[in-house]
């Protein structure tokens, strides 16, 4: 059966030459990064490198970044290393649960937090950032690009807020990164956290950009690694992996390959909304009007029950998403959706479109046939839809 | 293309559903497997008298875990779907409000009616699978000369599971694979360990799936504490069969009828629960003897082999889950109630249980037991 990958905000496949690039490190090249001799330098080197293309994608010295376990990991550090009891910390509502759980855990550690808002757009207003400010607040923590929707938010407002009140300011560009360029000075961010699996990288890697002179306390406690910032023996081959589609990312924006992203998506996205081309009335963008990064649409179909669709369409070779999976794997409507305004039940109708770089457009030409033809099935046998749907001319 | 051979299977994770799985995929279907997601078993834990951590049977992590490796062994598409909302509408909710009302429910009996041959019908045919298959002992066919789909009681009477199944339609039942319905439980067990199943040796559940430990009462309290619903005042008297007062209670929801155990009177003989009165609030006591009566009347009245009741007919109905089926005579009262005269008086005819009508194997249909007379 042939099958299209569209959900790469859940993950990327790895590049060929990322695989390459790592595949000496489970091999032949194994030293421990940390040892004096030979075998030590030669990773050492590797994970040098590695951070240093990091560092050229993100805008920063190499000596600012600080390889993690992943994402989580990564935003984990950047709020547990900043705050402290009686500290007040401002998050948004459409945060990752890699922030909003971590928020959540800071009010139980005797921490104030303020959740900002968004509008139906699922922007937060860097006014209301603003205006939350208290004496003691310590960590603005507001995401570079959402998961679910794409919207990319204000963050350099929020940067030149944050350093106007002297505040830190950590951004999760888990997201962003590799979609968008992002120049943690122009963000004027103190920290900000990616993810080697978003882009194109292997899973279990990660970094937090943390700016020079930024007072982080550890996580983990053990040997001083990371400049005694993350204990615990590199994952060599996966940081080397990192530091490759670091590299790869920044070609493909000298290529333009984002431009082409875009265009794809914006393909999808009309031609799924056509009803001339589709007959799908009832269907609508998520997030539409604002700035967006690339590779992501994300569209409710009323009437139809998102779960069932993505299990339909998976049996039928294309792989998207909706909401968020729970423990065991069953589909909650998105946190996000309801916190842009969206019913539970069109929040439930929402499905995430998200592109690689693998994608070619072939694959909108596969997604736009299936899901027309599945929503349509769909809708048919909901109980809820109306039948006699009113077509516009 | 999936083709109409497309079968989704209920898999909860045991033995029962998994072997289902396993034996449809042996003969060359499409299947594939399902979990619904019902109830959250963490959701009451450490309220109001819970258990910190609370080890459900059913929709744990765990079960959902076997389920997923049973699917993987049998090489077929498996998803957990998310049925929370309705679940607690449908069956959580009635089970709470039916015991704060004095009457006794069977949560199984809706979760069927409204989950497993309802809404997973529907996820079925919207993934494009004509069919649903559960590990339920029972049998389905499909009678040439009414044209109609019968219910049957399977091979092992022992694990007769029809007495939930009253309440399916034809529509249900023609859409429903009950794979098991010729098999002993040994057999099933068995067929498990051949297909290398992980969760051939996994003991049976027995209990109501969200309430753990059985502890029904607790659960009530704790789900009423956290919607913020506890009724202000559920207390009452305790009052004999010629109206005697003889003591208070601490709500109806403590009640069964037919209990004789935590009445808190004391008396010479032994009292059971007669009846429990919802408008006074009043459980009535008696003798043991008080508890049998000859008739009852069924409400909600689903009738599967037959589509109406003309004239009174000679069945045997079964009134709880472990009831002996009792020769009666049901008829008509009035639209989609059903009065039942026994043979011989019943104990414990109790409201809110199912009475069920057999002919044979047949299950003729079945109501819930609005009162007894």
């Amino acid at each position: 059966m042939r099958r299209v990958y569209l959900d790469n905000n859940a993950t990327t496949p790895v590049l060929p030459e990322v695989l390459e690039a790592m595949r000496p490190y489970f091999g032949e090249r194994f030293g421990n990064a940390s040892s004096i001799h030979h075998h030590g330098q030669e990773t050492r080197a590797a994970v040098e490198r590695a951070r240093e293309s990091v560092a050229a994608l993100l805008g920063c010295r190499a000596s600012e970044i600080v390889f993690t376990s992943g994402g989580t990991e990564a935003d984990n550090l950047a709020i547990f290393g900043l705050a402290r009891a009686g500290d007040h910390v401002i998050t948004s509502t459409i945060e990752h649960h890699a922030v909003l759980n971590a928020c959540k855990h800071l009010e139980a550690k005797g921490c104030e937090v303020t959740c900002i808002p968004v509008d139906g757009r699922g922007l937060v207003d860097p006014a209301d950032v603003k205006r939350a400010i208290r004496p003691n607040t310590r960590l603005i923590a507001i995401m570079f690009a959402n998961n679910e929707t794409g919207v990319v938010q204000p963050v350099a407002e929020i940067g030149r807020i944050g350093a106007e009140a002297d505040i830190y300011f950590h951004t999760d560009a888990v997201q962003g990164a590799g979609k968008a360029v992002i120049d943690v000075n122009k963000v004027g961010c103190d920290l900000l956290a990616i993810s080697g699996h978003k882009l194109h990288g292997p899973q279990g890697v990660g970094a937090l950009y943390v700016r020079k002179g930024t007072q982080l306390e550890p996580l983990l406690y053990g040997g001083s690694h990371e400049r005694s910032r993350r204990a615990g023996t590199e994952n060599v081959p996966g940081i080397v992996g990192l530091g490759k589609a670091a590299e790869l990312a920044i070609a493909g924006f000298e290529r333009g390959d984002d431009q082409g992203m875009a265009a794809a998506r914006d393909r999808l996205e009309r031609e799924l909304l056509e009803i001339e081309a589709t007959g799908l009335n009832g269907a609508d963008l998520n997030g539409e009007r604002a700035p967006r990064v690339p590779n992501t649409t994300n569209i409710y179909f009323d009437g139809i029950d998102g779960e069932a669709l993505i299990i339909a369409l998976d049996l039928k070779g294309l792989a998207v998403s909706t909401g968020a999976a729970c423990s065991s794997g069953a589909i909650e409507p998105s946190h996000v959706l309801t916190a842009m305004g969206l019913t539970r039940d069109r929040a439930k109708a929402s499905i995430r479109f998200s592109f690689g770089k693998q994608n070619a457009p072939e694959d909108v030409d596969f997604a736009l046939g299936l899901v027309a033809t599945t929503v349509a099935r769909l809708r048919e046998l909901s109980p809820v839809w109306n039948k006699v749907p009113a077509r516009t001319t | 293309m999936l083709n109409s051979d497309t079968i989704a299977v209920a898999m909860s994770g045991g033995v029962d559903s998994s072997t289902v799985a396993a034996m449809l995929r042996a003969d060359g279907r499409n299947v594939i497997g399902l979990t619904m997601q019902l109830w959250n078993q963490r959701r009451l834990a450490g309220h109001e008298g819970m258990p910190e951590s609370v080890q459900g049977r059913c929709c744990s992590i765990d079960d959902v875990y076997d389920a997923r490796r049973v699917a993987e062994t049998l090489g077929i598409p498996y998803y957990v779907v998310n049925h929370e909302e309705r679940f607690e509408r449908d069956v959580v909710r009635p089970f709470v409000e039916e015991y704060l009302a004095g009457r006794t429910p069977i949560p199984c009996s809706l979760c069927n009616n409204h989950l497993k041959f309802d809404q997973l019908l529907i996820v079925a045919q919207q993934i494009g699978a004509d069919k649903i298959a559960t590990g339920h002992y029972a049998q389905v066919v499909f009678d040439e000369q009414s044209g109609r789909w019968l219910l049957k009681r399977p091979a092992d009477k022992s694990k007769d599971q029809t007495y939930f199944l009253f309440g399916l339609t034809q529509e249900q039942l023609s859409r429903t694979l009950f794979p098991l319905g010729g098999m002993t439980k040994p057999e099933v067990r068995e067929l498990a360990r051949q297909h290398h199943l992980v969760i051939a040796e996994k003991p049976d559940s027995q209990e109501i799936c969200f309430v753990p430990g059985g502890d029904y009462k607790r659960f009530l309290e704790a789900y009423l504490t956290e919607q913020g619903d506890i009724p202000a005042d559920v207390g009452g008297e305790m009052v004999t069969t010629d109206g005697k007062v003889i003591g208070e209670h601490a709500g109806v929801h403590n009640f069964t009828v037919g209990q004789r155990k935590g009445l808190g009177v004391a008396t010479g003989s032994p009292l059971y629960v007669i009846q429990i009165k919802n408008d006074t609030r009043q459980v009535v006591v008696g003798k043991d003897e008080e508890l049998y009566s000859r008739t009852l009347r069924a409400h909600r009245v689903n009738l599967i082999s037959t589509s109406e009741l003309r004239e009174p007919m000679r069945v045997a109905v079964k009134i709880r889950h472990k009831h002996q089926p009792a020769p009666a005579v049901i008829e008509s009262a009035g639209p989609d109630e059903v009065r039942v005269t026994f043979d011989e008086p019943q104990r414990a005819l109790t409201p809110g249980q199912a009475a069920v009508f057999y002919d044979g194997d047949i299950v003729v249909g079945g109501g819930w037991i609005e009162n007894s007379e």
